[in-house]
């Protein structure tokens, strides 16, 4: 049955992709892209990858989508008919794809317990997480503790990508982030429409509810800091999209957001910081209490927090700063 | 834990930290004396590194504590120390001098935003060169990717985001290459630790997975490297940036991607594959010598200023990969000591550039006519950094041209065809510095135009530091040349 | 299991394919990134196939059953950060698109060419 259900997932998947690639209607194009997403996280759930679907998810199909028709709204909605080029293209992607397949020979197979993969780093984790960290989501303890500094850099990637969007789109008036939308002239693009706005309107808390779930959650089940900021945002664009960027911003100043990304990147930072101060390496969260167990789990609910903090708030100002570019 | 031992982790951790700290700040000068501050503290840090590297050899430090492979480590050679102090130096030069140049092309309001970018940039570089872990590597590469795209875009001309369009289309291809390349490595041994993976790549049957993904791997950062032909983000990228950051990128960013380049490649690869030492020379040495050829005559038809130097820059990134395709001692040595002196050189020739873009707008070589007269000191320092460039002997170019032509010799037949090259390009170098120089001083300048001032002293004075240090690096050049013989005999170390 | 194993795989190959044939045949600048987008996916998918095991479930531990075999860790968390990364790079791309539109008046990457050479 999951055999069935994975082949026809990814051959859906290939489907879309050509479809997308054809199309001239960039907003298809984009709305095909959020249900490839969709496909894609369906299929790492097959592959048994929680996480990563959740991440797939909440960023490939939500996030993106909402940037990508915030960048067409204010940009082109179909491509034109010439300009591409064919021939040479064609040449490079056909080379690169035998260089794939050259490499596939007498690659492990599929889920073969014996592969490389399995046998020297991960299956440590496997079994001495309990003993170190003692939560139960391994990917969390990678991730949080194990891989704590590639976290970070990830966090630190996400603040660039905000940072960056707010320099090339913000207002570039002292102390703002973004213009902010007359108020008279707020794009409440489905103020008159009754029924997204009910429905909307009710999904909003249980969306928000669930990304605090899924923030505090993430040592017991799939989720983390990255996953909840990513669907707490896309609660909040929601609500943006539904009543306009004023009452949003209202609900969630921009102060607010500042605070977020300032704070989220920093308390992350400085938990590695007060480990060295502790006598520990950085990121060493075993020394921040006398158990180290215990201080590993408290390092990972800091970090986590950290991560969600800054996720939420750089995509929010990100969503922002297109739409107010959109109205300015 | 001392200071010292921790003092791998505060390379990367500074800057970061004083990031999301300048980001906001409503005072523009603050926010560029703590981003100046924070530099000069990492290229300090940077410079005590290189004494404990160069004391006791390799430090080690574990992220998180956990040990490799199970976690992150840090690993600071020669070759990362040398990097180390290109990556801040650079940096903090740019920063020093660039105020002035900055405050005319970057809007006052939008500077916290753009500093904070400079930092991650930095901290980026940094992490790059410290770090022990293939994917790690990765994730500090997209930090100072994204980074750069945004320095270079706040660049005033409107082609600035075209050209850093096609920097990011090039640049992501190009991580994501590599991506793929430490997959397949990963999908054969199950690590990433660079260390373990060499370890581990001995014992696996099939190579064949890994040697696509030495491929990909290759391919994927000499993309980001800017080696010819994959060069084509690299001329509009450099020439409408804002002056300051191509000071700071010209003179880093692509050596940290040939930096983890050779180090993957030495590393991992070449102990491992058989014959690998043969493909890689076969491979790199004739796109070296087209990248030293094609890049310096493309900047000899150049009128652009900015682009001249910038094509020259592939030229160079040509003579690196040149002395590293040699696969011998001298040659990786020769390799590694250009870095570190065409970056000063290049350093200089972009500081000089920065003077005049103070005081005119537009940048085109007949511009500069009679501009010697008004700018003396500004156009001395341009001379000096083009000598250093060509490789007069007194400089610091001449240094790793001398390496180059010795281990060149070693070579036999391909040798001698490498040393025309050399010489062949070294004549060219004169060509196109001499153009500019014959136009600045004995052109005249145009009567209507507005008279021009020396650039300000703020901007002078880094720019004839950085001249003197390619002069004091050509004539004692012990700690260059120490810290790359050092690095090149690790990286042949894993060969024997 | 074997067969879905090769598939797997020359579905990532077609996705890598069908992603930079977009990237770098396409002139529309949005088209380029959701090549990119497809090229990166096609990526995340490489990786997640190799954290299988055959009988394993996601690698959440629980108490009581020892003998359970879970999918490897790693991998997952390795994507977890591209996706991320991904993202970044997408929203920063489509900030530069929108900057090119408002000073060219297009989108396309000839026209904007075109465009520079005749000033």
């Amino acid at each position: 049955m999951t055999i069935l259900l994975a082949v026809f997932l990814l051959t859906m998947l290939v489907i879309t992709a050509v479809a997308i690639v054809r199309t001239r209607d960039l907003f298809a194009a984009v709305m095909l892209l959020g249900i490839f997403s969709l496909l894609m996280a369906a299929n790492f759930f097959v592959l048994d990858a929680a996480d990563v679907a959740l991440t797939e998810a909440a960023v490939g199909a939500g996030i993106s989508t909402v940037l990508f028709l915030g960048a067409l709204a204010l940009t082109a909605a179909r491509e034109r008919e010439s300009g591409d080029s064919r021939w040479l293209p064609l040449v490079v992607v056909v080379i690169m794809a035998a260089t794939v397949v050259y490499a596939t020979f007498d690659k492990p197979a599929l889920g073969d317990p014996n592969a490389p993969v399995h046998q020297h780093v991960a299956p440590w984790y496997l079994s001495e997480t309990p003993r170190l960290i003692d939560i139960p989501n391994v990917v969390t303890a990678v991730l949080g503790s194990y891989r704590g500094y590639d976290t970070l850099g990830e966090v630190f990637v996400v603040f660039t990508a905000g940072i960056a969007v707010l320099f090339l789109l913000g207002s570039g008036r002292p102390g703002e982030l973004f213009s902010r939308p007359p108020d008279e002239l707020s794009t409440g693009g489905l103020k008159h429409h009754l029924i997204p706005r009910v429905v909307g309107k009710l999904l909003i808390p249980f969306i928000i509810l669930f990304g605090l779930y899924v923030q505090f959650h993430g040592e017991y089940g799939p989720g983390g800091g990255f996953q909840a900021g990513a669907i707490i945002a896309a609660g909040v664009i929601l609500y943006a999209l539904l009543e306009g960027e004023t009452r949003a911003l209202a609900a969630l100043p921009e102060s607010a957001l500042k605070v977020m990304v300032i704070g989220g990147a920093l308390l992350y930072t400085l938990v590695g910081v007060v480990c060295m101060l502790m006598g520990g390496n950085f990121l060493d969260y075993s020394v921040l209490s006398t158990n180290s167990v215990a201080g590993q789990q408290l390092g990972i609910i800091l970090i986590e927090a950290g991560v969600g903090l800054a996720v939420t708030g750089v995509l929010l100002s990100i969503f922002h700063a297109f739409a107010a570019r959109a109205t300015a | 834990m001392t200071l010292t031992a921790q003092l791998p982790a505060l390379q990367v951790v500074l800057p970061m930290l004083t990031a999301p700290l300048v980001a906001f700040l409503r005072l523009p000068q603050l926010s560029w004396l703590a981003t100046t501050v924070a530099s000069a503290t990492a290229f300090g840090i940077a410079v005590l590194l290189t004494q404990a590297v160069l004391g006791t050899g390799t430090l080690d430090y574990a992220m998180g504590g956990w040990p490799a492979p199970y976690g992150i480590a840090l690993a600071i050679d020669e070759f990362g120390a040398l990097l180390l102090l290109i990556v801040t130096g650079a940096s903090t030069i740019a920063l020093l001098a660039g105020k002035a140049s900055l405050d005319q092309q970057i809007e006052s309001a939008r500077q916290p935003l753009f500093y904070a970018g400079w930092l991650l940039a930095l901290a980026g570089l940094s992490g790059i060169v410290m770090t022990g872990d293939a994917f790690n590597i990765f994730v500090f590469m997209e930090i100072s990717s994204l980074a750069a795209y945004m320095l270079v875009a706040g660049g005033p001309d409107r082609r600035a985001l075209t050209a850093v369009f096609k920097y990011l289309i090039m640049g992501t291809v190009g991580a994501t290459f590599y991506l793929i390349g430490i997959g397949l490595v990963y999908m054969m041994t199950g690590t990433l630790n660079l260390a373990d993976m060499e370890a581990r790549i001995a014992e696996v049957a099939d190579l064949k997975p890994i040697l696509v993904a030495a491929g990909f791997i290759t391919i994927g950062l000499a993309l980001k490297a800017a080696v010819f032909p994959l060069h084509a983000w690299l001329p509009n990228a450099y020439t409408f940036a804002p002056h300051a950051v191509t000071v700071f990128l010209a003179a880093c960013s692509t050596k940290v991607s040939l930096y983890v380049l050779l180090r993957f490649d030495f590393f991992v690869f070449q102990g491992n594959l058989e014959r690998h030492d043969v493909q890689f020379a076969g491979f790199l040495l004739p796109l070296a010598l087209l990248a030293i050829l094609v890049g310096s005559l493309a900047a000899v038809f150049e009128r652009n200023l900015k682009r001249l130097l910038a094509y020259s820059s592939i030229a160079q990134i040509g003579y690196i990969l040149l002395g590293a395709s040699c696969v011998s001692l001298l040659g990786l040595t020769a390799g590694i000591v250009h870095m570190f002196n065409h970056a000063l050189a290049k350093g200089a020739l972009f500081l000089a550039v920065a003077c005049i873009g103070v005081r005119l707008s537009r940048l085109w070589v007949d511009d500069l006519a009679g501009l010697a007269r008004q700018m003396p000191w500004t156009l001395a320092a341009f001379v000096a950094g083009g000598l250093s460039l060509i490789g007069i002997p007194g400089t610091a170019g001449f240094i790793s041209k001398w390496y180059l032509i010795s281990a060149a010799l070693e070579q036999g037949l391909t040798g001698v065809l490498t040393i025309v090259v050399i010489v062949v390009s070294s004549l060219l170098a004169v060509v196109y510095i001499w153009r500019i120089v014959e136009v600045a001083y004995f052109g005249s300048r145009d009567a209507q135009s507005p008279p021009v001032s020396e650039a300000p002293l703020s901007l002078l004075l880094p720019t004839w530091f950085i001249v003197i240090a390619n002069v004091y690096f050509g004539l004692v050049p012990a700690l260059p040349v120490d810290l790359a013989s050092a690095a090149a005999r690790s990286l042949l170390g894993h060969l024997l | 299991m074997q067969l879905l194993g090769l598939y797997n795989y020359w579905v990532f190959v077609v996705l890598l394919m069908i992603g930079f044939y977009a990237v770098i045949a396409k002139s529309n600048l949005i088209k380029k990134l959701i090549g990119l987008s497809i090229f990166q996916a096609a990526v995340f998918l490489l990786y997640i196939s190799m954290d299988k095991v055959e009988g394993g479930t996601a690698p959440i531990i629980q108490a009581g059953v020892p003998d359970q075999i879970y999918s490897n860790p790693l991998p997952q968390v390795l994507i977890l950060t591209a996706i991320v990364v991904g993202i970044s790079t997408m929203a920063l791309g489509l900030a530069i698109v929108v900057r090119i539109k408002e000073a060219y008046g297009t989108i396309e990457e000839h026209e904007a060419a075109a465009m520079d050479s005749e000033a």
